[in-house]
């Protein structure tokens, strides 16, 4: 955020997001950025104070977590309408009640149907070098959409990571000037934002807001992704394979328990099983054909759901996979595991168990659940 | 993970038992290899226990889960001894570390270790006699750094200085304490 030296952000505390705002107001004391930073009573307001901002011109940011982001909904869904590039890090936290600080994917979940892009990290590195990325993404001319960027709560959020930083100028010079399309302060070409649209208009003016969903976010994403690459030397794709090249066995996974599957993954290599995984980097807008291409050669999946949408069977991610696999001539053994809520632990031995139950279903053909919950004491 | 050393520090709140885990994140990092930083969160006040976890490895670390058998434990408060169980997950040949003056032979005992190494250093006494406070957090760092051979000593030293310049730029006679109870705790800690 220091690099990207918004023109306005708007600051709101909850744990475990905090300390991003905290330390960005630092910055904004030391004179270390140009930001107007405008401390705000609520979430609500903090994104409807970043709306204001966006839509007079200005790059807009906030932060925040859980019922912060819960509380500021109704905003969600206006940023999007406006079509207001606002790139906000969203720390991934466990919603109330009951009240839990911790990680789960509860919250950008909860917010998935709201039109925002959203792009979830594993570790630190990816945190930083994601927030800059989304701003040209979201900032696009045809996508303007704004986007966040979750990380996961105390896990990432709260640990001490190693991380390559680029130069300030380097990262100025890749995030390029912003030029609002549109804006309220100019008085010239005035307009207003956020009328009225009735039974007449509504429907096509929500219908244009899909179109970038429907053809150009990923593209834009992976444009900016190879330039991003061409700079700084980072790769980075819609969604992560690992070994999946000729897995037989895979997982679908969001956030930082990618990292431990990894770890896992390399074990069970080492031991002769054809284990992969993939990583979702970029859950919304959702890539559909994309990852049922990267699952269609694998026997048996487990999608790992790190929030439990209550829907009756299973995840969110899982209803995902499942549309995602539904066209698929060749279809793989799809199994949910709703895991680490309210920031329970999920260990080596958890993601190992999962992978044995792969290779029961590939022996066995049915899947004895399809929906269990891994690490909870029943 | 093959060459990964996990670590697990004790301390009641306000002992310094996070900053210990960054700072020595920190000095993990300035000689080059990866690291991982960070505490264990719940009700946090001063004199609960409280606990922090460092990972170091040669090469880069994608765990992201809890630290249960850490190699290494590192307790900046003896009085923890008896009301949290210092040693669990603790493999029989780990190593644990005490701030204390007593001998080592009474936490040998009361710890009921099965072959672990143990190493006792006066950290508090180290502490308050450079720093003029009782914060054990950055001797027992020097005694790690001893104990475990975990990182090259004077680089370390070097390291921390240059980031304690950067917190206490105001007070000069905090960071010469500092690396004055770094030094003598690597000096005096003591295997028992």
């Amino acid at each position: 955020m220091k690099q990207i030296n918004p023109d306005v952000c708007a600051a709101y505390p909850i744990t475990p997001a905090t300390e991003v705002m905290q330390i960005f107001a630092s910055y904004v004391a030391d004179g270390l950025v140009d930001t107007e930073l405008v401390t705000v009573e609520s979430e609500h307001s903090a994104m409807s104070a970043t709306i204001g901002a966006a839509a007079a011109g200005a790059r807009s940011m906030t932060c925040t977590s859980s019922q912060g982001l819960a509380l500021m909904w109704e905003m969600l869904y206006i940023a999007a309408g406006l079509r207001l590039p606002i790139v906000m890090p969203m720390v991934n936290r466990a919603l109330s009640a009951p009240i839990n600080i911790h990680c789960d994917h509860s919250d950008s979940m909860g917010a998935r149907d709201a039109g925002w892009i959203q792009i979830f990290s594993e570790n630190a590195q990816e945190v930083y070098d994601n927030v800059i990325q989304a701003i040209r993404i979201a900032e696009h001319p045809d996508v303007l959409l704004p986007a966040m960027v979750t990380f996961d709560g105390f896990i990432i959020s709260h640990a001490m990571e190693p991380v390559d930083t680029q130069e300030d100028a380097d990262v100025q010079k890749f995030i390029g000037p912003y030029k609002a399309k549109y804006s309220l302060l100019d008085v010239d070409n005035p307009i207003t934002v956020g009328a009225i649209d009735l039974t007449d208009y509504y429907f096509e003016h929500r219908r244009s807001l899909a179109e970038p969903s429907l053809t150009c976010v990923h593209s834009i994403a992976e444009e900016v992704a190879a330039d991003f690459a061409k700079e700084f030397g980072r790769t980075y794709k819609i969604f992560e394979e690992y070994k999946m090249d000729d897995a037989e066995i895979a997982i679908v996974v969001l956030g930082s328990t990618a990292g431990t599957a990894k770890v896992v993954i390399d074990d069970l290599r080492s031991k002769g099983m054809k284990a992969g995984m993939v990583k979702i980097r970029m859950f919304r807008p959702f890539p559909y054909k994309q990852i049922a291409d990267a699952l269609s050669g694998v026997k048996a999946v487990a999608v790992l759901d790190r929030s439990d949408g209550l829907a009756g069977m299973g995840g969110p991610v899982f209803g995902e996979i499942r549309s995602a696999l539904y066209d698929n001539e060749k279809r793989p053994a799809t199994v949910n595991y709703v895991y680490g809520l309210g920031g329970r632990d999920i260990t080596l031995k958890h993601i190992e168990s999962v992978y044995n139950d792969l290779q029961k279903i590939v022996k066995e053909g049915q899947p004895e659940n399809l929906v269990s919950y891994l690490g909870v004491r029943e | 993970m093959v060459g990964l050393t996990e670590i697990r520090w004790h301390g009641r709140g306000g002992q310094g038992a996070k900053t210990a885990a960054l700072l020595f994140g920190e000095a993990v990092l300035g000689q080059g290899k990866h690291m991982q930083a960070f505490p264990e969160y719940g009700p946090e006040r001063m004199g609960a226990p409280v606990q922090s976890f460092n990972r170091i490895s040669d090469k880069p670390i994608t765990l992201h889960c809890h630290v249960t058998n850490p190699q290494v434990v590192v307790v900046l408060d003896p009085t923890l001894i008896g009301t949290v169980d210092v040693t669990h997950g603790l493999p029989d040949d780990g190593t644990i570390i005490v701030n204390t003056h007593e001998p080592a032979k009474k936490f040998r005992e009361m710890l009921k270790l099965n072959g672990q190494k143990l190493y006792t250093v006066d950290a508090s006494k180290i502490s308050r006699e450079t720093i003029g406070r009782d914060i054990p957090n950055t001797p027992m760092m020097g005694a790690l750094v001893k104990a475990t051979s975990l990182l090259d000593f004077k680089e370390m030293l070097a390291d921390t200085e240059k980031k304690l310049q950067k917190k206490f730029r105001s007070k000069p006679e905090v960071i010469a304490g500092n690396l004055k109870a770094i030094k003598r705790a690597y000096d005096e800690v003591t295997e028992g």
